[in-house]
C-alpha cells in the first residue's frame, strides 16, 4: 500500500486543483422538480489528457459525502483524493490513457451550487430556499460540464453508492452519450430501509436547535445533529463482521466506569467520525443529498425492465457480499433487467467483509474488473 | 479481439464445439470458468460471447480476456434471459453439475435456439470394467474425481442422453464423441469418454 503520510508518490496525479465552471447568471438551469437555478456552478477536477477525438473521457461520480477531489494531492495536503487507489497513471482509471473528470454534485457543499452557495438574488446563502435536487439533476448538471469540454460520448460513467445511481441515471437519461456504465455497490431505487436510515439522519439534524430551519450560516452550525447523522451512516457502511473485528467489545479504559461516557472503542470511533465530518460537511447539503437519493427510482410504471429500453451502453455491475445497505440482491435486479433488454452486462459479487465501505477499500479486486472493462470498451469504441 | 490460442493447443472438446458453432453467432456459455472456450470462439468464430460463472476468481480472468460474464449460478441464473436471446447456449462439462439438469436444459432451450451439451460418458468401457472387476466407483480421464470430492451430481451415458432427448421431444442435430486418441466413430456408448450433442426444440 502507498504510504499516504508522505508527499505525493510517483503513481498519483501529483498536484491537482479543483476548478469551477459557471453558467452565465442569465442562463437558468432546469431541475426535475420544475424549479430553475441561476448561475449554476460546478466544481470539478480533471486528470489526464482529452484525446483529439475526445473519445477517452471517463466521468466518475461521487457518493453522499464525496467531492470532486477524487485523486492526487492538493497543495499541502497529507491525504490524497477519496479514490486515489483507483485513479492515476497505470491504475484502474489510468490517467495516462483516459481523461478522468469528477465533479461535485449539485446540492453539495464542496464548490458546486448547493444550499450553502450564495443566492445571486439576495447576496445571502440559499439555505432551504435552494431548490430540491434529484439524482437526475446531478447527472444533468454533470452533462453541462461534459458538454463544456466538447465531449459527445463518454467512454464510461462510473460510481459507487450514490455515484452508482448517477452512473445508472446517465445511461438511462443520455444513452447516446454513454459508451459504458460502471455501477458499484448501488441500487436502482431507494428501498424503504434505505429511506428510513436517511430519515433518521435528517431528523437528527433538524432536531438540533442550531439548525434553525436551515438558517445558520452566520451562526453556530448544527454540528451535534450532523455528527449523529454521520454516526448512523457509518453503522450502515460497515458490516457486523467488520465492526466485530475492528472493535469487538474493546474498552477505551481498563474497566467499566459505570457512567455514560464514551466507554467502548466503537463509541469512540463513531464520535470521532461524526466530529470529523462536521468540519468538512454542510448539514443542509446532507438533507438535500439524502433526499435526492430517497427520490431515486429508475423504474417506469413500477418496472425496472422498461427503464433500460433503448439503453445502448455496456455495463459493469459490482456488488459486495457483506454490503447490507446496498445488498447484492439489488445489483442482481439491475443485471436481470439489463439482460432482459439484451444489454451487454458483466456482473461480479466481490467477496468482502467490509460492508458498504468495500467500494472504497476493495480497490485491488475492483481494479481487476474496471481496468480491463475500460480497456475493452475503449478498443470497441475506437474500432467503431 | 485477437485470439492468441493456437488451434493445435486447443482442447479437443473446445475444438469440437467450435466446429458446431456458426460464425458470428451469439453464445452463452454456462459455467464458462476462466473463459477459454468463449475466448477461442470470439477469436476464431467472431461470436458475441457471454458467460455465467460461479467462481469470483474465474470472473476476473474472463474480464481480463474482454469477455462479458455474470457471476451466478446456472440453476437460478437462466431465468434472467428472454426467450430466444442466443443462437447457442453451451453446457460444456457443467450440465452434470447442476441440481436440476432437466429444468436447466429446458431453460437453455428457451433462451437459446440451439443448445450444445458436452458431458463425460459414465458407461465408457473403462468405467464398466472398474465397476465390474474393481468393484469401485470408476475414475477415468473424463471422470477423474474420487466419490468424496467430485463436482458431478449426475452420472449419465450416451444412451441415457439420447433416451432423455427422445422422451422430452428434443431434436438431436449434431453429435460428436471423443476419447483420448480423438474422435470415436463406433460404439460411442462403450468407447467415448466425452460426448457432445447439439440439440434444439424443433
Amino acid at each position: 500500500m502507498v504510504n499516504k503520510e508522505n508527499a505525493a508518490p510517483q503513481d498519483t496525479p501529483a498536484c491537482v486543483e479543483t476548478k469551477y465552471f459557471r453558467l452565465p447568471d442569465q442562463v437558468s438551469f432546469s431541475l426535475e422538480s420544475g424549479a430553475k437555478l441561476k448561475g449554476l456552478t460546478i466544481a470539478y477536477e480533471a486528470y489526464g489528457k482529452l484525446s483529439p477525438a475526445k473519445d477517452n473521457a471517463v466521468l466518475i461520480c461521487h457518493a453522499l459525502s464525496g467531492d470532486a477531489h477524487v485523486a492526487g494531492y492538493h497543495p499541502g495536503d497529507k491525504k490524497p483524493g477519496w479514490w486515489d487507489d483507483m485513479v492515476g497513471p497505470g491504475k484502474a482509471f489510468d490517467t495516462d490513457r483516459y481523461f478522468v473528470i469528477c465533479s461535485n454534485v449539485i446540492g453539495g457543499c464542496k464548490g458546486s451550487s448547493g444550499p450553502n452557495s450564495v443566492n445571486p438574488g439576495t447576496g445571502k446563502p440559499y439555505a432551504l430556499s435552494f431548490p430540491i435536487v434529484s439524482i437526475h439533476d446531478m447527472a444533468s448538471a454533470q452533462k453541462v460540464l461534459v458538454e463544456h469540454f466538447g465531449i459527445k460520448r463518454l467512454l464510461a460513467v462510473c460510481g459507487g453508492s450514490m455515484g452508482g445511481m448517477q452512473a445508472l441515471e446517465w445511461a438511462v437519461s443520455y444513452p447516446e452519450m454513454v459508451a459504458s456504465c460502471v455501477a458499484i455497490g448501488t441500487s436502482y431505487k431507494h428501498s424503504a430501509q434505505q429511506i428510513a436510515f436517511d430519515e433518521v439522519g435528517r431528523q437528527a439534524i433538524m432536531a438540533d436547535p442550531a439548525w434553525n430551519g436551515g438558517d445558520y450560516y452566520d451562526k453556530e452550525h448544527p454540528s451535534a445533529g450532523l455528527a449523529v447523522a454521520r454516526m448512523i451512516g457509518h453503522i450502515t457502511y460497515m458490516s457486523n463482521e467488520s465492526m466485530e473485528k475492528k472493535f469487538g467489545r474493546a474498552l477505551k479504559k481498563q474497566e467499566l466506569g459505570y457512567e455514560f461516557s464514551t466507554e467502548f472503542e466503537v463509541e469512540g470511533y463513531l464520535r470521532y467520525r461524526g466530529d470529523n465530518f462536521v468540519k468538512r460537511f454542510d448539514a443542509n447539503s446532507y438533507l438535500y443529498i439524502t433526499k435526492a437519493m430517497d427520490y431515486f427510482d429508475l423504474q417506469k410504471e413500477g418496472k425496472l425492465m422498461s427503464a433500460f429500453k433503448g439503453v445502448s451502453s455496456r455495463f459493469l455491475v459490482i456488488a459486495f457480499s457483506s454490503d447490507w445497505l446496498y445488498p447484492p440482491s439489488q445489483s442482481k435486479e439491475i443485471v436481470k433487467a439489463l439482460k432482459m433488454n439484451g444489454i451487454d452486462v458483466t456482473y461480479c459479487e466481490i467477496s468482502s467483509e467490509y460492508g458498504h465501505d468495500a467500494f472504497l477499500l476493495e480497490f485491488r479486486e475492483e481494479t481487476k474488473l474496471i481496468k480491463h472493462f475500460l480497456d475493452n470498451t475503449f478498443k470497441r469504441m475506437v474500432r467503431k | 479481439m485477437t485470439a492468441d490460442v493456437k488451434k493445435e493447443d486447443l482442447r479437443p472438446d473446445h475444438k469440437a464445439i467450435g466446429e458446431m458453432v456458426e460464425e458470428g453467432a451469439s453464445v452463452l456459455d454456462l459455467g464458462c470458468g476462466s473463459g477459454e472456450l468463449l475466448y477461442y470462439l470470439s477469436g476464431y468464430k467472431g461470436v458475441r460471447a457471454s458467460g455465467i460463472e460461479i467462481s469470483e476468481e474465474a470472473i476476473y480472468k474472463c474480464v481480463e480476456k474482454g469477455l462479458s460474464v455474470s457471476h451466478g449460478d446456472i440453476d437460478t441464473g437462466l431465468t434472467e434471459y428472454p426467450d430466444g436471446m442466443f443462437d447457442y447456449v453451451i453446457f460444456n462439462q457443467t450440465m452434470q453439475q447442476v441440481h436440476r439438469p432437466k429444468e436447466a436444459i429446458l431453460e437453455a432451450l428457451r433462451i437459446g435456439r440451439k443448445v450444445i451439451i458436452g458431458f463425460p460418458n459414465f458407461c465408457h468401457i473403462n468405467s464398466r470394467l472398474q465397476l465390474f472387476f474393481g468393484g469401485h466407483v470408476p475414475i477415468t480421464h473424463s471422470l477423474p474425481y474420487t466419490w468424496y470430492a467430485t463436482p458431478n451430481l449426475h452420472f449419465l451415458s450416451v444412451r441415457d442422453f439420447i433416451k432423455f432427448c427422445q422422451e422430452t421431444g428434443i431434436t438431436i442435430e449434431k453429435k460428436k464423441f471423443l476419447n483420448d486418441s480423438g474422435e470415436v466413430k463406433f460404439w460411442p456408448n462403450l468407447l467415448a469418454l466425452n460426448a457432445i450433442f447439439q440439440i434444439s426444440k424443433i
